[in-house]
């Protein structure tokens, strides 16, 4: 669409984040008890806001390349419909339970870590910035949902059984993190150490240890993985979000608070 | 009546921005805090930069317009404000003052170095009555920069403003 590699992968970024978090704050007002749907509206908060560094870069990047400044982080978020959203498949699927949700974050919370603590010495400056500020707050994601994944894998019967169906549910939408897509490999060329084979063997080493302290099932590998998020093919659940997301601004163009 | 910006200081445009609150943490000024980075001039216009504590913080946005606010109140005439990611915000900024305030005001400033921290393992004392038999409620408190503590000994619950 905008031909520009790290364009696009700013893109990619930016909407992961933002449909990670607005999925999560579905769970506002929801949550098992007070403090944990606190937490969850917070690591939501993070996410929303750590999109908004990337789209705010990817906006002005856009402008400097046409000499323009039609376009906004708000134009991008609001305005691209779900073929043009390159979010990982992974973060449009619905909440489930709050087991599903929990073991959600945890995979995409320890693949941020580990792809923010590459980007921190990527050349690109402005790229670097953003993901050290977000690093520091993905911990706190990390920390988080790694416990409540052993708590509730290794709790009682309903919930270790829950986690295994989580588990399963989950698991094939895991392989696009690793998957690189033709706008992904310019960004790691620059990097000599930045490869998503890398990361995958970090992922998975670190995933499997916390699957096995919770007791679960560990899943195969090399089993079938979905694809296509990246590249703009979702599944059927981005277009519910995106109309309740984006229907103030088709309905009321350029409204504001 | 607009004042000539050649009269204005760099100290002054300082002093004006002392007045300037963290909205959520009214006690505190964004100097205090470590959000204000740098006040300088260019040319006739006044340059404030600022950086966010957290990427979701909704503060920021409404820092940015209590800055506007200020200085337009006191007749500033050239001014703009800046926001800057890197390097990004550390609780080390925050000044020994900030510190002292956000105790007074219930909350228990940061304690040690940046970098992420164990929170199970940490036992910041309670800002009532000093006492460090405490456990974490939650790792996310009432806003994105704290945490969610208790007091053994008072009962109290209480917020931590985490490292960073």
């Amino acid at each position: 669409m905008h031909g520009d590699n790290t364009t696009d992968y700013l893109l990619f970024l930016a909407d992961s984040s933002l449909i990670m978090g607005q999925r999560l704050s579905e769970w506002t007002g929801h949550g098992p008890m007070l403090e944990q749907d606190i937490a969850i509206t917070n690591i939501s908060l993070d996410t929303i806001g750590q999109a908004r560094y990337f789209y705010q870069l990817a906006a002005k990047r856009q402008n400097e390349k046409a000499g323009g400044s039609e376009v906004t982080e708000d134009t991008l978020a609001y305005l691209r419909d779900a073929h043009q959203y390159r979010n990982l498949l992974l973060t449009e699927l619905p909440n489930g339970d709050w087991g599903q949700t929990i073991l959600k974050i945890y995979f995409y919370a320890n693949w941020q870590k580990l792809i923010y603590g590459k980007l921190i010495y990527t050349s690109d400056k402005d790229i670097a910035a953003i993901a050290d500020k977000a690093l520091k707050e993905v911990q706190y994601h990390v920390n988080w949902s790694s416990d409540w994944v052993k708590r509730l894998g290794d709790g009682t019967a309903e919930s270790h059984e829950r986690m295994e169906r989580a588990l399963e549910y989950l698991w094939p939408y895991t392989g696009e993190m690793f998957m690189e897509t033709d706008y992904e490999s310019p960004q790691f060329e620059r990097d000599k150490d930045f490869s998503l084979d890398t990361i995958r063997k970090e992922w998975t080493e670190e995933v499997y240890h916390t699957l096995q302290e919770a007791t679960l099932t560990l899943p195969q590998a090399d089993t079938f993985m979905h694809k296509g998020g990246k590249k703009g093919v979702h599944t059927e659940y981005l277009g519910y979000i995106l109309a309740e997301m984006q229907f103030l601004q088709r309905a009321y163009p350029g409204c504001e608070w | 009546m607009e004042t000539e910006t050649r009269d204005i200081t760099i100290t002054d445009i300082r002093k004006l921005l002392d007045e300037v609150t963290d909205p959520e943490i009214p006690v505190i000024s964004i100097h205090d805090l470590g959000v204000l980075r740098d006040v300088r001039k260019e040319g006739d216009t006044f340059v404030i930069t600022i950086t966010p504590t957290y990427s979701g913080c909704p503060a920021m946005d409404m820092i940015t317009l209590n800055i506007h606010g200020k200085l337009r109140a006191h007749h500033i005439p050239h001014f703009k404000v800046e926001t800057q990611l890197a390097p990004a915000w550390t609780t080390d900024w925050m000044t020994d003052e900030g510190k002292r305030k956000l105790k007074e005001f219930g909350i228990t400033p940061p304690m040690g170095s940046k970098g992420s921290e164990d929170l199970i393992n940490r036992h910041p004392p309670c800002p009532f009555c000093n006492s460090e038999n405490t456990e974490l409620v939650s790792a996310f408190g009432s806003t994105a920069c704290k945490a969610l503590f208790r007091c053994r000994d008072c009962s109290e619950p209480f917020d931590y403003f985490k490292c960073h």
